[in-house]
């Protein structure tokens, strides 16, 4: 009966191969053109919308092409206006200068955390090593919308940390650890520390430790050993893992908006309201365009990183 | 019994790292069921929050329009997902081979606003060009989900295909079944584990999205996270509170359940060897 079955489903591979759809085409061809229309194609559109004029229509913008009686080809109609309200009005330069510092120091912070609680999960007994890494990834697997909001109960003036502190007489009056640079920073570390911990993990695990005896056999210091051997070895993990905190840090959206206040502008959050509030189409697409360029060097960086981190 | 080898540097760092991952969560199932509003101050055990989120009408419809579009998503990430991986694995050198790679691995780290930007105004344009999608909604929702998770499911899947001892299916091709047999008998059920992972990964990602939604959706459909989003931002909310602790031990059993998949996955690999 299966054979039956598997022999009928051959046959309809076999006509559709008569016809030039072989199997081969099909699996390359779905996902391939899959990417190209959904995620290719909309970047192209972007960057068109990102020319053209404001205007009060549906959709509100004007077409890139303007075809005029008389002349064949159509009219180019670049309208480099958003991109120069974009650089004159200071609003987004602090915007991207804030993203780019904070998105900075947390992939800082991330690393100096997750360095040795890496180190020490891949050097814990093999038992252990399974369970600990269920514990990273648990988190992670949890709504990120939910985690963040559950900072705001522990941050707040009134929140839990503050009242600790006040009940235990450590403080007389609470801490500002809300809307401010403070709670956007705990936020980011917060969220995107398994991205940093699974890459230094991978590439920590497979180190071999037998040259770290070999090193302190011939007389080097742990320090010594530390700098020539481990850091060199795992630094690809080190930065793959610090662009997979980087990039997407840059453009959050989720944390500067529940933890961040009014006074904490991140570029995420500008387009959003670009887009949202403003409905200009236009000038959030300019913004995305320039955020993709500053992008595109850790991205490159990242792709050339993790392919070596992958490589066993 | 071997020693752990571990300073009690590391061992500091490892105990601060996990607190400061599991500290937000213990307090939300903490203050899940406290009886007071004031949501940060303790007022005696209650679990009346969980009674409310039962029948809020807006929180259980949005989670059910949620939970179905996380359901569809995962399925068709998975076909996808599966359809790169193995042309990334198996089929050498292809024309778009470099493509695949560059967009699979930039839509993991793009940040999630120029996702969502970029793919409504590709909605927008298709609209005004043919007519189609002629509203935006749960398909859209499900369409811009697709594109980002299925890059999820294709590294996970990737990475079990190239791990994967080829000669069983060189001995069902010698044996002279067709490769579409030889997918379905032979190397589906031995990367079948990464499917049940990548279908898990890529529903959790679905239900979790707020900003790629946000974008690809219209005025019909509202997901949980946008429910959740909009009742936070108006400050601390109890039920929300309810909600989360509901979430993180379905979570969590999900990710254990998946876990063990992996992990006998893992040890037949080594098994095998």
């Amino acid at each position: 009966m299966q054979v039956q079955r598997a022999s009928l489903a051959e046959q309809i591979m076999g006509g559709l191969a008569r016809i030039g759809i072989t199997g081969r085409r099909i699996v390359i061809g779905v996902p391939l053109i899959w990417l190209m229309v959904f995620f290719l194609l909309p970047f192209l559109i972007v960057l068109k919308i990102s020319f053209a004029t404001q205007l009060i229509a549906i959709p509100p913008f004007s077409p890139l092409f303007v075809w005029t009686d008389g002349s064949f080809l159509p009219g180019l109609h670049i309208d480099w206006s958003n991109y120069q309200y974009m650089f004159s009005d200071s609003l987004y330069i602090k915007a991207y200068f804030n993203s780019v510092q904070i998105a900075f120091f947390s992939t800082c912070i991330c690393t100096l955390i997750a360095y040795p609680m890496a180190y020490g999960v891949a050097r814990a007994p093999e038992s252990w090593r399974n369970p600990l890494l269920l514990l990273i990834v648990l988190p992670f697997w949890t709504s990120l919308l939910l985690r963040v909001y559950a900072w705001i109960g522990l941050l707040k003036t009134n929140g839990v940390i503050n009242n600790v502190l006040l009940t235990l007489g450590i403080i007389d009056d609470p801490l500002p650890m809300m809307n401010n640079a403070f709670s956007v920073y705990v936020g980011i570390v917060y969220s995107y520390l398994p991205f940093m911990l699974l890459p230094l993990y991978a590439s920590l695990s497979r180190l071999d430790f037998t040259l770290l005896e070999a090193a302190s056999d011939l007389g080097a210091s742990k320090a010594r050993a530390f700098l020539s051997i481990t850091l060199p070895l795992s630094l690809p993990g080190v930065i793959a893992g610090a662009m997979l905190v980087f990039i997407p840090a840059v453009g959050e959206f989720v944390i500067p908006s529940l933890l961040g206040g009014t006074g904490v502008t991140m570029i995420g959050r500008v387009i959003w309201d670009e887009f949202f509030s403003n409905q200009a189409w236009p000038v959030a697409s300019a913004v995305a365009v320039t955020l993709m360029m500053f992008l595109v060097v850790p991205i490159m960086l990242y792709q050339h990183f993790q392919a070596r981190t992958e490589t066993r | 019994m071997k020693k752990t080898g571990l300073s009690p540097f590391i061992i500091a760092c490892l105990l601060f790292g996990f607190t400061f991952l599991y500290a937000p969560i213990i307090m939300l199932i903490i203050f899940s069921f406290n009886a007071s509003k004031l949501v940060t101050v303790w007022g005696g055990f209650s679990t009346k929050w969980y009674f409310e989120l039962m029948h809020d009408e807006q929180i259980l419809g949005a989670a059910y329009l949620s939970f179905k579009i996380a359901s569809i998503n995962a399925c068709l990430s998975v076909v996808i997902g599966t359809m790169a991986a193995y042309a990334l694995v198996r089929y050498g050198r292809f024309r778009g081979r470099a493509i695949m790679i560059q967009s699979i691995s930039s839509r993991l780290v793009l940040p999630d606003v120029i996702l969502g930007l970029s793919i409504l105004m590709l909605f927008v344009s298709l609209q005004n060009l043919i007519g189609w999608p002629a509203q935006r909604g749960v398909m859209t929702i499900i369409i811009a989900h697709v594109t980002f998770s299925s890059a999820y499911v294709a590294i996970v899947v990737q990475s079990r295909l190239a791990g994967l001892d080829r000669s069983f299916e060189e001995a069902a091709f010698d044996l002279g079944a067709g490769p579409f047999t030889v997918f379905r008998t032979v190397t589906l059920p031995m990367i079948a584990p990464s499917l049940v992972a990548g279908w898990l990964l890529a529903f959790i990602l679905s239900f979790d999205d707020l900003v790629i939604a946000s974008f690809a959706s219209g005025p019909s459909a509202t997901t949980l996270p946008m429910v959740i989003f909009s009742k936070v931002r108006l400050g601390i909310n109890p039920e929300v509170n309810a909600l989360a602790t509901i979430i993180v031990f379905a979570v969590a059993v999900g990710v254990i359940f998946a876990g063990g998949l992996l992990q006998r996955q893992s040890d037949t690999r080594a098994g095998g060897k």
